[in-house]
């Protein structure tokens, strides 16, 4: 049932540009899906570790910048005089950097703040994403700070055989950005019904208990930090060479906030949930845009998250498959009915 | 090494708690606590309360380390161990209060006690390679059997925090033996529970040490600790006032002045 409904989904999404031609809510889909893949990412820390990243953003904007510094080259003097010169590089190879650069701070943070959880996790993220913010804007040399990374090249991929393929238009992008977001959410349904999603479970429901029976709480929750950041960076990756230009703004605390409402609102914890919110929240401006003044816009959008909250605390997804039962048992693991039966 | 312990049991040492002194503070919580538990033997650490016992727990178990003193496990000293790696050593305890994820069904929750069995790199589970699907349905299989091993198979698709007080118990038991334990500390597991389901768990218990598991065991209920242990080790003030058989320890003068007279009047 469930498999049944996620094709339909991809389905459905992958006929959009089908039937719909009009290059502005294309561009508005593909921002969106950018963002969803970041909420997919702070959904698998929020909703499957409990912890809350409110410095999120970081991680989507160091991907931005270090695919589009490794597609661009740059040139800067260190102390010391050292200075580092680099080539430009293939955008493919951006985004892999994106990932792994992005990553490598998830384990920082992740190391840095999982000894002690809670708030302090929160307040060591939004510091992080400041900090960042700040090299960004002041690291001239590197990043032209608020003069913005410009003539950032679209995505490219080397097939063999069949030479470059440049994603440069639209319709590109847009199957670029769903076949990521595929990927990703693949990736995440793998790892938190793995033994490793278990853990975290575990470790979220009751830490004591999860400690006592051998779960190791810094080493689970860094990985989870690790995953989420990598997958947060190459949602940045995409945004990077699909807009063209970024400047620090990318890393305002706002877009972390509008990633914790798609989470919040689609259902933590559920993994179609971001999802569901994501496209909700992400596209109700665009939706608001031609019935109402741009002040209306944002009551109406804080209006909408406080009923979807109001009726469904859980979140959207939570919801409706509580209304749904047939929804919910289906993934149950085909139980050893030899075992059970004896007993009853 | 104990000094003390030796004599009383012929077994081999497993837990070995030697000189323990825990403070907070200006609090003595245990002020010299020595004991063993020897393989496959059931001993019970009694006392009233405040003694010291759920502390004692905490130090065994890697959630405390102990001011003074040593604890060792098969010869193996354990200070400055974290609770995980403890548990890897196959010790593994069980709760007073929180023995359960609530939010996962029973099944789930013994998936996820199945842990240290279940461990395999991270890219071979996201991947999904075929060891790994071995491997998850040998613990599915395992998670049903243990299941059925403390008698809660149709409670496995229940959400473990909707049980009764005494199966979430069980469900606390249940972990603990997925985690594969070579000793069992169990902290009031009868605590809540009526007489028809403490006789329950007492079997359980024996049949888990017949599996060749030790078992230390922490408990108030007076005539399951008697009907239970080989040994009775009695706590008060955080120091140990008495230590033996249970015929010993019921016709013990400090034992019945310290614990059995206070217990009597409040029953």
């Amino acid at each position: 049932m469930r498999l049944i409904l996620s094709i339909l989904a991809i389905a459905a999404l992958a006929s959009v540009p089908l039937w719909l031609s009009d290059p502005y809510l294309l561009n508005a889909l593909i921002t969106t899906g950018i963002f969803v893949i970041g909420a997919m990412s702070l959904n698998l820390l929020l909703g499957f570790t409990g912890q809350l990243s409110l410095g999120h953003i970081a991680f989507f904007g160091i991907g931005a910048y270090v695919s589009a510094l490794t597609s661009l080259g740059f040139d800067v003097g260190l102390p010391f005089g050292i200075r580092i010169v680099h080539e430009p590089w293939s955008p493919l190879a951006g985004f892999v950097m994106a990932v792994l650069v992005s990553a490598l701070c998830g384990y920082l943070v992740g190391r840095l703040s999982f000894r002690v959880r809670g708030a302090y996790f929160v307040i060591v993220t939004i510091s992080f994403a400041e900090v960042v913010r700040l090299v960004a804007l002041n690291w001239v040399e590197l990043t032209q700070g608020p003069l913005a990374l410009t003539n950032i090249p679209p995505m490219s991929v080397g097939l063999p055989g069949l030479g470059e393929f440049i994603f440069r238009t639209k319709l590109h992008n847009y199957y670029l950005v769903l076949g990521v977001a595929v990927a990703c959410y693949l990736l995440i349904a793998r790892l938190v019904r793995s033994h490793v999603g278990r853990a975290m479970r575990g470790l979220m429901e009751n830490e004591t208990l999860a400690v006592s029976i051998g779960i190791d709480v810094t080493k689970t929750l860094t990985l989870a930090a690790v995953v989420s950041a990598g997958i947060c960076g190459a949602a940045g990756s995409l945004y990077a060479h699909y807009i063209k230009i970024i400047d620090p703004e990318v890393f305002a605390f706002i877009n972390t906030v509008t990633m914790v409402i798609m989470v919040v609102a689609g259902g933590k914890g559920s993994l179609a949930g971001p999802v569901v919110g994501g496209l909700i929240f992400g596209l109700m401006p665009v939706a608001l845009r031609p019935v109402m003044a741009p002040e209306a816009q944002w009551i109406a959008y804080g209006a909408a998250l406080i009923v979807i909250l109001f009726i469904m605390p859980r979140g959207i997804v939570p919801a409706l498959t509580q209304w749904m039962p047939r929804l919910r048992r289906v993934r149950r693991p085909s139980f050893s009915k030899r075992g059970i039966e004896e007993s009853a | 090494m104990s000094a003390v312990a030796h004599k009383l049991e012929p077994a081999a040492t497993a837990l070995s708690v030697d000189r323990v002194a825990m403070h907070f503070g200006g609090l003595v919580a245990i002020s010299d606590m020595t004991f063993s538990v020897g393989e496959g033997e059931i001993v019970s650490l009694i006392g009233p309360n405040g003694a010291g016992k759920t502390t004692a727990f905490n130090i065994v178990t890697g959630f405390l380390t102990p001011t003074q003193g040593e604890v060792s496990y098969r010869g193996l000293n354990l200070r400055g161990m974290k609770p995980q790696a403890i548990a890897d050593l196959g010790l593994i305890r069980t709760f007073q209060r929180t023995s359960v994820f609530p939010n996962d069904t029973v099944f789930d929750n013994v998936m996820i006690g199945l842990h240290r069995r279940g461990r395999v790199g991270v890219l071979p589970s996201v991947l999904g390679l075929p060891r790994v699907r071995r491997l998850e349905a040998a613990l599915k299989d395992k998670a049903a059997e243990l299941i059925d091993y403390v008698g809660l198979g149709r409670r496995a698709h229940d959400l473990a925090g909707s049980l009764s007080y005494g199966e979430q118990r069980l469900v606390g038991v249940a972990l603990a033996l997925a985690a594969e334990p070579s000793m069992l500390l169990l902290d009031e597991p009868v605590s809540g529970m009526n007489a028809s389901e403490t006789h329950t768990f007492v079997e359980l218990i024996r049949k888990v040490r017949d599996r060749g598991i030790a078992i230390l065991l922490v408990e108030h209920d007076m005539p399951m600790v008697m009907s239970v242990s080989d040994r009775i080790v009695v706590l008060n003030y955080g120091r140990i006032i008495a230590e033996g058989p249970p015929d010993v320890i019921r016709n013990d003068p400090a034992v019945i002045e310290a614990y059995l007279g206070q217990g009597v009047k409040h029953a």
